[in-house]
């Protein structure tokens, strides 16, 4: 009988510390690739990645302003393509659809839509936006990077939606307003810090995405505002700066991975203080 | 005083006039542009998953037509020369990277999960939960970046441990061959398993605290050690959401795509050896799609991605429906 | 090449329809020329892009995407010009309705990564290499390796081989060289931007292949020689059809254009491989820029015209990489070549 708890214990003592090993490895890659990412792209960074454009092949050139800019451009027109089709979508489902077979069936593919895999959106947009206009254009890519982004705006939106009080609602309807009037003037304001969460997680989500952009926005060595031609942008010039053999290209892809790090970092971060915010009902 | 009284001038009123509509004419339209456009957005962002699949399938029929499904599947001879195009060894090398991904990734997640749920103090549950999903957060090409970058040459020097001694045991060792060159399935297994990670450890951590504590709890008085509530309690109770959250991981690493083109090597030959370059199906789109010279070359690389798509599709919808199964049971959402 | 073709008119209407929303509020950059392909002349588009925009205002936006999708591209018409250094025949030209014409003359080499082993040490025959790249030959001192190379310490090392894993012409230049030295290696794989490597690792573009052989050592691959100077790698002499040791140098390309006939050349469909004479280095090769005759008039005329610049005013910078300058008879015949066959030209 001692064998058996001696073993039982031994087995559990030996289980705790593979589970804290597992725990120390899975924290020792963070901070290994953390450490790297911050070390060699703090040693790359420099005024002038901001102010000049990317430099040619084998020059001594050091600039990224081009990319940072259409990066922007890129980011902006996704959420003008994305935020909106989301958020009235998550409205029908908690507003409309509520729990209906119909609104839970989309739903479930919504969710399945929130792990698609990136490259596959990008050959799709390739096919809808690419292929009839002829050419590689950054409204290709935001379309794509849009497509990432709708499912986690739907589902904060539905979530956050629903979590705001049958009351307020109540009294604006008995106010007599209409419907629409009750969800854009009280629910949405209600839950603005939820939505608002949501569009900064599906921000995070599309920043560094590079997959999709390869064929749809192509990239562009020049300063450029142009949506309707290919456009340079971060994550596209990390993977042709990284797989360079010059030193400088090396030194602007850590640096561009940096800043992409820090700012999906400070995305998660403001997006948590705002899930703070939300109002839970008791 | 009656009702009458309060409704100065009603008797006034000709009988024949119409009452006045409760609310505006406008404001009604309003209502039903509103509606319209939310169903509207609900249908696109459904219609999406379908869009996706029906466009790819589109443009892959010139590829289907010229060689079929099985030959397609089974066939090694991917030759832009002869213009003869077969899937299998990105098929074996995507589920092979994926594989070694699930098979490091899965141990690792169960270890964290359980250590965080059951095992770690109070004060430090939430910085490492923390810490592990920030490791979802980094975008994958800078994993693509680390891992070309940092890891490959460290992996390097310890591949020739690994010729020496694994290369050596007979039948296996045939796992364990080729050049030091730091980069190859390998390696992007091991990339992709750091990259699954949190994302199978979130889930089943989330769901063993959903584990009613008074199960765990009467497991513990009756005299379980942790290990035995770990395994025998709490997994059994999860174990379709836990499923589900594999699966997840899984839909994951076949979908990845700039981690892997980093440091997978881009050889379309297959090697018994797992130290040898290879390629997946994101790899060789990300690697051959905008310098397809023919229409058959392009069908047949968009082909590879309908593959890909079936195959995510499935385990994406197994996931889902998985891991939904745990949190009807609970009446929470999961 | 469409694949999308069915509903094209209703697509487009549709684009057009966003289009118009969208470019109200873009700023247009009109004098904008996009040219994607070959990363073999990537370092002297940039150079000579960055020199004409200073002068004319006028961006040529290049994307060095490897000579296969520049063929790609301009046969979709997505770009202005595709540039490629494999020429393609003349009858594709016609089926495509394509033109063609040469840029410059450079050369390509093999580079390799050994400790101790310095640039231009080790001495290759093609045929070496072709065993190298059939993986015949899989150590660095294997017996072949080692009777070129009398005196030098090679390392006990396995030969991790170094490949394109994109569309190049780079490719088509090796893979052409390869078959020209080696039976065996014609029969089994022979030559085209894209073929199936029977060993290694493939990088993206010249510079993933000279990014892979800087960091891993014990291997070998082939770069455009502007990458070799620029990445300042460790290359290989050649011994060449006159069964000379020669090195990668300017006049080694322009020994090897001599020996074609650039005016009774069809299309300017030469190659550069292999040639006679005492300098003249065996893996030479052209580059050409491809156009569409259907593309409207301006953008053919714009892309014309910066090239013809590059012919008259970009000779230093061309050869400061060591890209070898076309002779002004040839430039002469690809200004008569445009009239012809577009019924214009600058």
């Amino acid at each position: 009988m001692k064998a058996v708890v001696a073993r039982r214990h031994a087995v559990d003592f030996l289980s705790k510390i593979l589970m804290g090993i597992a725990t120390v490895v899975g924290v020792f890659f963070l901070l290994w690739i953390l450490w790297t990412t911050l070390r060699f792209g703090i040693a790359g960074m420099h005024w002038d990645l901001f102010t000049k454009d990317t430099p040619a092949p084998g020059t001594n050139g050091f600039g990224l302003r081009n990319a940072f800019v259409g990066s922007l451009g890129l980011l902006t027109l996704s959420m003008a393509i994305g935020v909106p089709i989301g958020l009235m979508a998550g409205t029908w489902l908690a507003e409309y659809g509520f729990h209906s077979r119909l609104a839970n069936a989309v739903r479930f593919i919504n969710d399945i839509m929130l792990s698609a895999p990136s490259i596959e959106i990008g050959l799709f947009a390739y096919a809808i936006v690419v292929a009839p206009m002829g050419h590689f254009s950054g409204l290709a890519g935001s379309v794509a990077l849009a497509v990432l982004m709708i499912p986690i705006i739907v589902r904060t939106t539905d979530e956050m939606l629903g979590l705001v009080g049958g009351d307020m609602r109540e009294a604006a309807i008995a106010l007599g307003a209409p419907k629409w009037v009750v969800i854009s003037k009280v629910t949405w304001k209600a839950g603005r810090a939820g939505i608002l969460t949501g569009v900064l997680i599906g921000l995070a989500r599309i920043t560094g995405e590079t997959a999709p952009l390869l064929f749809t926005a192509l990239n562009n060595q020049y300063f450029s505002t142009n949506m309707l031609r290919p456009i340079a942008n971060i994550p596209v010039v990390i993977f042709q700066f990284a797989l360079s053999p010059y030193e400088n290209w090396q030194q602007m892809a850590w640096a561009a991975a940096f800043i992409t790090v820090l700012f999906v970092l400070v995305l998660s971060l403001v997006a948590r203080w705002f899930l703070g915010k939300v109002q839970v009902p008791k | 005083m009656s009702g009458s009284d309060m409704t100065f001038g009603a008797e006034l009123r000709p009988v024949s006039e119409e009452p006045k509509p409760a609310v505006r004419w406008w404001r009604l339209t309003g209502d039903s542009l509103f509606h319209a456009a939310a169903v509207f957005a609900a249908l696109i962002a459904a219609a999406a998953l379908f869009a996706t699949v029906i466009a790819i399938a589109y443009d892959s029929r010139l590829s289907i037509e010229t060689f079929g499904v099985w030959r397609f599947l089974t066939s090694s001879e991917w030759n832009p020369v002869t213009q003869t195009f077969g899937a299998f060894p990105f098929i074996i090398g995507t589920l092979v990277s994926s594989a070694i991904a699930m098979v490091l990734a899965v141990p690792v997640s169960f270890g964290v999960a359980v250590f965080i749920a059951e095992i770690a103090p109070s004060w430090i549950k939430k910085p490492i939960a923390g810490a592990i999903e920030l490791l979802a957060a980094i975008p994958s090409i800078v994993y693509g970046l680390w891992g070309l970058l940092v890891f490959a040459p460290v992996f390097s020097s310890i591949e020739p441990w690994i010729t020496q001694y694994f290369g050596a045991i007979p039948g296996i060792g045939l796992l364990f061959q080729g050049p030091p060159a730091g980069i190859g399935m390998l390696t992007a297994g091991i990339v992709l398993a750091i990259m699954v990670l949190p994302y199978t450890s979130s889930i089943m951590r989330d769901v063993f605290l959903i584990v009613p504590s008074s199960l765990r709890e009467s497991a513990y008085a009756m005299g379980a050690t942790t290990w035995e509530v770990a395994w025998d309690i709490i997994l059994p109770y999860t174990r379709s959401a836990v499923i589900g959250g594999i699966f997840l991981g899984l839909g994951r690493a076949l979908g990845e795509t700039m981690a892997v083109t980093f440091v997978i090597g881009n050889s379309n030959m297959i090697s018994p050896s797992l130290l040898m370059p290879s390629a997946t199906i994101p790899s060789v789109l990300a690697n051959e799609f905008t310098e397809a010279t023919t229409p058959l070359y392009l069908s047949s690389l968009i082909y590879l991605g309908l593959i890909l798509i079936a195959v995510t599709l499935i385990v994406r919808f197994l996931a889902v429906l998985l891991i939904r199964r745990l949190g009807r049971r609970e009446g929470a959402s999961a | 090449m469409s694949i999308v073709s069915k509903s094209r008119s209703g697509r487009r209407l549709w684009v057009a329809v966003l289009a118009l929303a969208i470019s109200g509020v873009c700023a247009a950059a009109d004098s904008t020329i996009t040219g994607a392909g070959s990363t073999w002349v990537y370092p002297l588009v940039a150079k000579w892009s960055e020199a004409y925009k200073v002068k004319t205002g006028t961006e040529v936006n290049y994307q060095s995407i490897g000579s296969g999708g520049g063929i790609a591209q301009i046969k979709a018409g997505t770009v202005a010009f595709g540039a490629s250094d494999m020429p393609l025949k003349p009858e594709d030209l016609k089926a495509a309705g394509l033109i063609q014409f040469p840029t410059a003359v450079a050369g390509e080499d093999l580079v390799y990564n050994l400790p101790g082993i310095k640039p231009g040490q080790l001495i290759f025959t093609g045929p070496l290499v072709a065993d190298i790249y059939l993986a015949k030959i899989k150590k660095w001192d294997d017996p072949a390796i080692a009777k070129l190379n009398p005196g030098v310490k090679l390392p006990n090392m396995d030969i991790t081989v170094v490949h394109r894993s994109d569309g190049s012409g780079t490719t088509f230049t090796f893979a052409n060289y390869l078959s020209k030295v080696s039976p065996e290696w014609e029969q089994k794989v022979g030559a085209d931007t894209s073929i199936a490597w029977p060993t290694g690792i493939g990088g993206k573009g010249n510079e993933g292949v000279a990014s892979y052989v800087q960091r891993i050592p014990g291997s070998i691959g082939y770069v455009e020689y502007a990458y070799i100077l620029e990445g300042h790698l460790a290359w290989a002499r050649m011994i060449n059809k006159d069964g000379k040791v020669v090195s990668p140098t300017l006049k080694g390309f322009q020994d090897a254009s001599a020996h074609v006939d650039w005016s009774k050349a069809q299309d300017f469909y030469v190659i550069l491989t292999d040639h006679k004479g005492p300098d003249t280095w065996p893996i030479s090769g052209c580059t050409w820029q491809i156009l569409r005759k259907s593309a409207s008039k301006d953008t053919n005329l714009a892309v014309m015209k910066f090239f013809y610049w590059g012919f008259e005013h970009g000779q230093g910078m061309a050869e400061s990489i060591s890209f070898g300058p076309l002779p002004p008879s040839t430039v002469a015949a690809i200004k008569a070549y445009w009239k012809n066959e577009l019924g214009y030209t600058i």
